[in-house]
């Protein structure tokens, strides 16, 4: 048995390497797993960086942050396998998300008018309104602010983006610290079963099929340990068909549940494996299939692309000066060609993916692009 | 030299605090990882930041560090890359630094080092404080155990203290499981008097 260590955050979207070490996945593809819960994406990335752990469950844009450099130490990393596709939500306070449509399906249903109804309520509030996201270098954040940026929202000028763990949002919800968040689950349905605020919008509607979290490991350990990721890769891509299959949820879900992992109820863990979720208290569950992807419609498959994306609005959001040498690397990051080799003969259909205002990125003119961002909104 | 610890223990600052005043570093401040933290620490303007590898409130602080005017560009105290044997010990220390750009490595290094060792000698008392509170827990079982034995079967002390101990044997588990398992079954059969039923 090969030893492999990785560094994760307690959230609903670690359940492929979770299920993969308890299912015997690891096991069976001769690996002997060791999963280090962290409690900051700093954590996990120093922990990855220095080599504490082989492999990470990391957000997909810290993944190129790191290897351009932008988040302390400079170290490339290559991410071969796609941990899940979407999975998170925006929740705002209740008094915060009252300015918006008083129907709560209307809005996650339209992503267009909710945004333009959320510029409104700034206005509205009492002061520029604060917003958790879980990293600066995250899908939450570059949603957000696409979303928003749609709408004629700066969202370094008109409110204030607030970085907090996950874990730490609910609490800061609650007492006020800030008026909504943007993070994977639990996090949105525990503070919906609280009574704390109201799920406005779905990930999953805002870029349809966009990656989430991928398993990132530096570059030269890819390198120098091709059979060891291999046996990885193998053992994920098992388990990542397990968890999807909803007849296993309900035994994920008590697995996550537990205090080494997500340690939060089962109850409120379901709701994003199912894709059936409460927006407020007391309210029926609506159905959003696609809310969380492990497996199906090549979810785990990376591609460049991905990493052009996440250059793109690193430029755009100036978190980055533009540079073919930057460009180039970001989209180095993602290796399909690690996945295409570990997984020979899997199905590489590559899923639907786009933005709720159906602009379209076009990776062979990302400058482009980025300026067509720049100017009044269309 | 101005050095700001954020901690949630106090225990683990003082220890801190301790070291680095032995040390001669005397202007030191330590904040608790809560609220508005990161605003104080931005007033603060401190030269190095110690802080808890696993604190949650890490990130917050490395975005302050991006995005402060008022510290000049702060970086990660594990820049130089010929440090990995340090930045190893200060991982395993559980110890995460970050200082000021333009703060010379010289100055540094002494400071982390004694963080790295003053982290250790935290867990080590910590260790040594969960054990005791185990033990204590442990003994106390014991006795409530013993006492429900000596009520229920008239025993004296010794005996009752005799039969967990034979009955653990017998069963090969430890004895304070043993007394754990009487009390939760003696609780379920005789529910204390005068509680809510």
């Amino acid at each position: 048995m090969i030893p492999i260590s990785i560094a994760f955050l307690p959230l609903t979207d670690s359940a492929v390497l979770v299920a993969a070490r308890e299912q015997g996945f690891a096991a069976k593809a001769g690996l002997d797993l060791t999963l280090v819960r962290s409690t900051s994406w700093a954590t996990v990335r120093d922990r990855l960086v220095y080599g504490q752990v082989q492999a990470a469950h990391m957000l997909a844009p810290l993944a190129v942050a790191v290897t351009l450099g932008l988040s302390q130490q400079p170290a490339p990393l290559v991410a071969p396998f796609r941990l899940n596709l979407n999975g998170n939500a925006l929740t705002l306070s209740t008094a915060f998300a009252a300015a918006l449509d008083p129907v709560l399906t209307h809005r996650v249903e339209d992503p267009v008018a909710t945004a333009h109804d959320f510029a409104s309520a700034i206005g509205m509030h009492h002061r520029k309104p604060i917003i958790g996201v879980v990293h600066r270098f995250s899908t939450h954040a570059l949603m957000l602010r696409y979303w928003l940026g749609f709408a004629g929202v700066d969202p370094d000028r008109d409110l204030t983006l607030r970085v907090l763990p996950p874990s730490l949002m609910v609490e800061a919800l609650r007492t006020g610290e800030i008026d909504g968040f943007m993070a994977g689950e639990p996090w949105s349905s525990v503070a919906v079963s609280e009574g704390l605020g109201q799920i406005v919008a779905f990930g999953s509607r805002l870029w349809r099929r966009g990656v989430e979290k991928v398993l990132a490991t530096r570059a030269d350990w890819a390198e120098t340990h091709p059979e060891t990721l291999d046996a990885l890769l193998v053992a994920l891509d098992r388990s990542a068909a397990w968890c999807d299959a909803p007849e296993n949820h309900t035994a994920l879900a008590e697995m996550l549940a537990a205090p080494d992992y997500v340690n939060q109820p089962v109850e409120v863990i379901v709701p994003c494996l199912s894709g059936r979720l409460a927006l407020g208290r007391g309210e029926p569950a609506v159905s959003e299939p696609d809310f969380l992807m492990l497996h199906r419609e090549a979810a785990n498959a990376p591609s460049g692309d991905h990493g052009l994306w996440i250059y793109s609005q690193f430029v755009r959001w100036g978190m980055v000066e533009a540079s073919d040498a930057a460009q180039a690397a970001a989209a180095a990051v993602f290796r399909p060609d690690l996945y295409g080799r570990a997984l020979t003969g899997t199905a590489r259909a590559r899923p639907v993916e786009g933005f709720f205002d159906d602009r379209p990125f076009d990776p062979a003119g990302v400058a482009a692009y980025v300026q067509s961002f720049k100017g009044p909104p269309a | 030299m101005r050095i700001a610890i954020v901690d949630d223990s106090g225990l683990r600052a003082a220890i801190l605090k301790e070291g680095l005043a032995e040390a001669g570093y005397t202007d030191i401040e330590v904040v608790a990882p809560h609220g508005g933290f990161v605003a104080r620490l931005e007033r603060m303007a401190p030269d190095i930041v110690l802080m808890d590898l696993g604190d949650p409130s890490r990130d917050a602080l490395e975005e302050m560090l991006t995005v402060s005017r008022a510290l000049a560009r702060p970086i990660a105290m594990f820049v130089d890359r010929s440090d990995d044997a340090m930045i190893g010990a200060a991982i395993d220390a559980g110890v995460s630094a970050y200082v000021v750009d333009g703060l010379r490595k010289e100055r540094v290094r002494p400071i982390l080092e004694l963080a790295i060792r003053r982290f250790n000698a935290f867990n080590a008392l910590k260790i040594e404080r969960d054990e005791a509170v185990t033990a204590l827990a442990d003994r106390k079982t014991l006795e409530r155990a013993k006492a429900i034995l000596m009520q229920g079967r008239g025993l004296s002390e010794p005996e009752a203290h005799a039969l967990l101990r034979s009955t653990a044997m017998n069963q090969s588990r430890r004895i304070v499981k043993v007394a754990e398992a009487l009390i939760t079954a003696h609780a379920l059969l005789d529910p204390p008097k005068g509680g809510p039923r």
